[in-house]
């Protein structure tokens, strides 16, 4: 069997202060390559901090998290900001686009960042992945000339750009129409299809579907008895 | 172009009228450090010049800096002792051996002097009378260390060699004694005889103490007047490069033992104010700088507030912490150049109106330029300040977009 592609053991996040909360408690999971799994719960189970934290954007209390087989705990700001750049594409509930770029521009940005490329192979990647996730004929509008759908494609297309090992997705559709929440659910399907690994967090049983394996989280904990309503 | 400074770029363009203004303040802010100093150093420039040009570099006294060491105190040192009965040697005041001490300090590089006798006396016309401080001069020696021959109006240095009683005086003491050119006048000194002495020349310096007061006449003759033959009682000197001249008096003092002052010493009291005056010149336009970084910190922190939503989205990307901060820097670092560079414009604009106003000061008939410093070092200092002000104004609210948490805004925003 294959390395995981990410590997959580007893992950915890806990919010000190004069009433400590525990967002995510003793969280044990692996993630495959290729797989496209759901996290699901109600609202305020943790879902979400759960996110962040296997995308790097949160420190956990305690525990342990191995990415491609490193263990990220050890990892100051800036190698955190590394393997999140090389590693990893975020997908947001709202698109979060730079509202004073185009969308090509939108796309290129972790690249750029990156500079594994030169300019012109940058920007030729990025209208690849525009094709083909429907939107090259936008390539040059401004993100307000676009439909919300358009816009999440657009934050999909810009996760996609450094081919990261792992895609994470919190609630990509939580803000879309049922035909665009559609696409989006496609794409993710697609991509891993293709050997994209993606993990998204939704609490929309119908996009779950599209999943091969569901998390369900309540309470910060892992709940296999869980059903959506 | 480097991603940090095209998202940069991209902050200011979309807040035109808040980067305009923050533009304005530091353009006006620069323009008007350099009309300032430009004028204040302009002026202090003039004011030394005048300084240098019509005051000696040196001038050796017939003093000594210290009191020679009395016999008695070397012998016994330290010691109490009383000597009845004892007189002070009568000796004729002046430098002893001048033409040989006049020829040491001639043999020094870029040297030029002149021996003067000076002293007081009093001068009588028509029942009037007027204290007067007389130098004794060799005209062909003082025209090459004084400014007087440039401020004659009538007559010449020269006439006093050909005018063994000639007398040269301010056109303050003609107007007041209703003299003119060729008018005898008697002239005293204490414990000597009334002489008479012919106007040859006439100056006017346009300091009104100075025309009433000062006299010369040749050096012979002022030696007879005061009773000093064969004696001077300082030398005037003048240098090539005047800002030597604290080195070359310490040389002459060392060399001929008698007192010199440089003009640095001699006007150590007006110099110590030049620097007080640059110092609040300084203080008060770098404070329109230090002002107009404030628009520069209020638009940058207006940034950081409207764009915590993209500084999460970028560092969830991979940007580092330094990589955000610098995105902020580097807006008040291209807000610091352009607003430098258009302030460079303006305010050399600025001088050169400056330098064309004409002014009339009240009892003078030349018109008057306001004195400009075109120097480069003002534009340097002024661009220095102005970057770092933009620079540290914008630090403090890049410092504190680079210290976001993406997790507390993507929590807020969902």
């Amino acid at each position: 069997m294959n390395a995981p592609v990410l590997r959580a053991e007893q992950l915890t996040r806990r919010l000190e202060g004069d009433v400590p909360v525990t967002l995510v408690d003793g969280v044990s999971l692996e993630i495959q390559r290729g797989e496209f799994i759901c996290i699901m719960g109600p609202s305020g189970s943790g879902k979400s901090s759960l996110l962040y934290l296997l995308g790097l954007l949160d420190s956990p209390s305690s525990g342990h998290l191995w990415l491609d087989g490193e263990d990220t705990i050890r990892c100051d700001d800036d190698q955190l900001a590394a393997l999140r750049l090389a590693k990893l594409g975020f997908v947001f509930q709202f698109h979060f686009l730079l509202s004073e770029f185009s969308v090509l521009h939108n796309v290129t940005l972790p690249m750029r960042r990156l500079g594994r490329h030169k300019p012109e192979q940058i920007e030729a990647h990025a209208l690849q992945l525009l094709e083909k996730l429907g939107l090259a004929e936008h390539a040059h509008k401004m993100p307000s000339q676009l439909s919300g759908g358009q816009r999440q494609r657009v934050a999909v297309a810009r996760a996609l750009g450094n081919d990261p090992l792992l895609i994470l997705a919190d609630e990509p559709t939580g803000n879309l129409d049922s035909a665009a929440t559609q696409n989006v659910q496609q794409i993710l399907r697609g991509l891993a299809d293709a050997g994209q690994t993606v993990v998204a967090v939704t609490h929309d049983a119908h996009f779950a579907r599209a999943a091969d394996r569901r998390i369900a989280i309540v309470d910060g904990r892992i709940d296999n008895n869980w059903q959506p309503a | 172009m480097p991603i940090q400074l095209d998202i940069a770029l991209s902050h200011l363009l979309h807040r035109r009228r808040a980067t305009l203004v923050s533009l304005l303040g530091v353009t006006l802010g620069v323009a008007f450090f350099l009309a300032v100093s430009s004028l204040m150093r302009g002026s202090e420039r003039d004011f030394l010049q005048r300084l240098v040009d019509n005051s000696p570099h040196i001038t050796v006294y017939d003093q000594y800096r210290k009191p020679h060491v009395q016999p008695a105190e070397l012998r016994w040192p330290g010691a109490a002792v009383a000597i009845s009965n004892v007189k002070p040697q009568v000796e004729t005041r002046g430098i002893r051996s001048y033409r040989d001490k006049l020829d040491t300090i001639e043999a020094l590089p870029g040297v030029r002097i002149a021996p003067v006798l000076t002293g007081s006396a009093v001068l009588t016309f028509a029942g009037q009378l007027q204290g007067v401080n007389l130098s004794g001069v060799v005209p062909a020696r003082m025209k090459t260390v004084s400014t007087i021959e440039d401020k004659m109006v009538q007559g010449s240095l020269d006439d006093l060699a050909s005018t063994p009683n000639g007398l040269i005086i301010g056109q303050g003491l003609v107007d007041k004694f209703q003299l003119r050119l060729g008018s005898t006048v008697s002239m005293i000194s204490a414990g000597s005889e009334a002489r008479i002495m012919k106007v040859v020349g006439i100056f006017r310096t346009g300091n009104a103490a100075y025309d009433e007061s000062e006299a010369f006449t040749l050096l012979k003759r002022a030696q007879a007047i005061l009773e000093r033959p064969n004696r001077v009682n300082r030398f005037i000197i003048q240098l090539q490069d005047p800002h030597a001249a604290r080195e070359v008096a310490a040389d002459i003092e060392r060399s001929i033992g008698y007192k010199s002052v440089s003009w640095l010493e001699a006007s150590e009291d007006i110099l110590s104010l030049l620097l007080v005056r640059n110092i609040i010149m300084y203080s008060v336009v770098a404070a329109i700088l230090v002002v107009a970084s404030f628009g520069i910190y209020n638009t940058i922190s207006t940034i950081v507030i409207e764009k915590q939503r993209d500084i999460a989205i970028l560092k969830s990307m991979g940007f580092r912490t330094r990589d955000i901060r610098r995105i902020f820097v580097l807006q008040g670092l291209i807000t610091g150049a352009m607003g430098s560079s258009s302030g460079l414009l303006l305010g050399y604009g600025l001088m050169h109106v400056l330098a064309a106003v004409e002014l009339r000061p009240p009892g003078v008939s030349d018109v008057v330029h306001m004195p400009i410093w075109w120097g480069p070092e003002q534009y340097l200092i002024a661009v220095a300040f102005a970057m770092a002000s933009c620079v540290g104004a914008a630090y403090l609210p890049a410092s504190k977009a680079g210290q976001l948490k993406p997790v507390d805004t993507l929590r807020g925003a969902a």
